[in-house]
């Protein structure tokens, strides 16, 4: 099913985009002077920096939080400065932005298939969980059993 | 004929040039750049997968908690890794500049900021072999995993297993890209690009060369953040 949204997706948007002429496309081109180009390169450089400060700030915060709901929302923050950090990687970095939006819709929309991909495999690997620590009683008994440390076998050791 | 064609609309599908407005070899790339993105989905899927299916799994923060000649005993949890990012976006702005250096047929330029980012890809090759090189010491390899999980139950080699994969194919993108930028450092001293009048090559370069520090940035949030 997710092919055939693709590809009615593709056919669409071939057709819609049709109608754009070289006129505009140059004026897409034409708005980027070089001084303009190294400001972007500079702003996106501290955007990035800044970005990955704040994901390592949370993931440092995260360490001494034990409340499982509250470590699922920074992980959904996390996530979410992911995707702004691919935004602005591929974006600017790679130059997808300033490309006609022909190119753009090509590179863009197959993507999102993930969509589909990642909902549909990690509700999977869930519901193996869930069915697994209901009827495999070997799982079960192993996901209770507690194994003692090796850091802790190794001062035992020098104890002795 | 040749009036109707020349007083026509001129239209992105009618033929005759590109409807993408880029030269063949970089749409190429970036065809390429997306079969490749699949492909680590689909392996970060499969990981997300399996981490899901199971119950409890190790803890990053307790797992990559070193860095080289840290003092004995010592916990530093996330260090090494983000000098390992920082690396990774810093090699990726100097490899903007090459390509921005390149559209202004600046060749000095061009090879500095190339050279820049090659000796930024061997650092961050350098980080990443000294990283696995103290896992393996800590006994972590393909189908061994001495970590427990964050619950102190036993946990399985998944773990090892897709983290050696992942980063190790990634490892091996980067190791390609420095070899493409050598290249192309080579192709701009010998003057190359200068005969053939643009330096289109380097952008092509320079595509890959993101694409790995993109890759980057969900290896590293999904292994070592989240």
């Amino acid at each position: 099913m997710g092919i055939c949204i693709y590809l009615f997706l593709s056919y669409l948007i071939n057709h819609t985009l049709t109608y754009y002429t070289m006129e505009q496309a140059q004026v897409i081109h034409m708005d980027h002077p070089h001084t303009d180009v190294k400001k972007e390169i500079i702003n996106v450089t501290i955007i990035l920096s800044v970005l990955t400060i704040i994901e390592l700030a949370l993931g440092f915060t995260m360490m001494g939080i034990e409340n499982q709901g509250t470590r699922l929302a920074i992980k959904g923050i996390i996530v979410i400065l992911m995707l702004a950090k691919a935004f602005y990687i591929v974006g600017y970095f790679m130059h997808l932005k300033h490309e006609i939006r022909n190119l753009i819709m090509t590179i863009v929309v197959p993507l999102a298939i993930f969509i589909w991909f990642i909902t549909a495999f990690l509700y999977e690997g869930n519901s193996y969980k869930n069915l697994k620590n209901r009827y495999d009683p070997y799982k079960v008994e192993r996901s209770h059993t507690i194994v003692e440390k090796k850091e802790s076998v190794k001062e035992e050791k020098k104890a002795e | 004929m040749s009036t109707t064609t020349a007083t026509a609309p001129t239209k992105w599908w009618n033929g005759g040039r590109s409807p993408f407005n880029v030269e063949y070899g970089k749409l190429m790339m970036w065809y390429f750049l997306m079969s490749d993105a699949f492909t680590f989905g689909a392996f970060l899927i499969a990981y997300g997968t399996t981490r899901f299916a199971a119950t409890s799994w190790p803890d990053p923060n307790k797992v990559f908690a070193s860095y080289p000649l840290m003092p004995e005993g010592s916990h530093a949890p996330l260090v090494f890794v983000s000098i390992m990012t920082f690396i990774l976006i810093l090699s990726s702005v100097t490899m903007v500049l090459a390509v921005q250096a390149g559209k202004e047929m600046k060749k000095n330029t061009v090879a500095i900021n190339l050279i820049l980012t090659i000796i930024g890809g061997l650092a961050f090759l350098s980080c990443q072999a000294w990283e696995w090189t103290h896992l393996h010491h800590e006994g972590a390899w393909w189908g061994m995993n001495p970590f427990l999980n964050a619950d102190g139950t036993q946990s399985t080699t998944g773990f090892t297993n897709f983290f050696f994969t992942i980063t190790g194919f990634h490892g091996f993108h980067v190791f390609s890209g420095v070899v493409i930028n050598c290249i192309m450092l080579i192709m701009t001293l010998t003057d190359k690009f200068e005969k053939r009048g643009h330096y289109l090559m380097i952008e092509k370069a320079g595509l890959y060369w993101h694409f790995v520090d993109l890759v980057w940035v969900f290896v590293f949030t999904c292994f070592y953040l989240i």
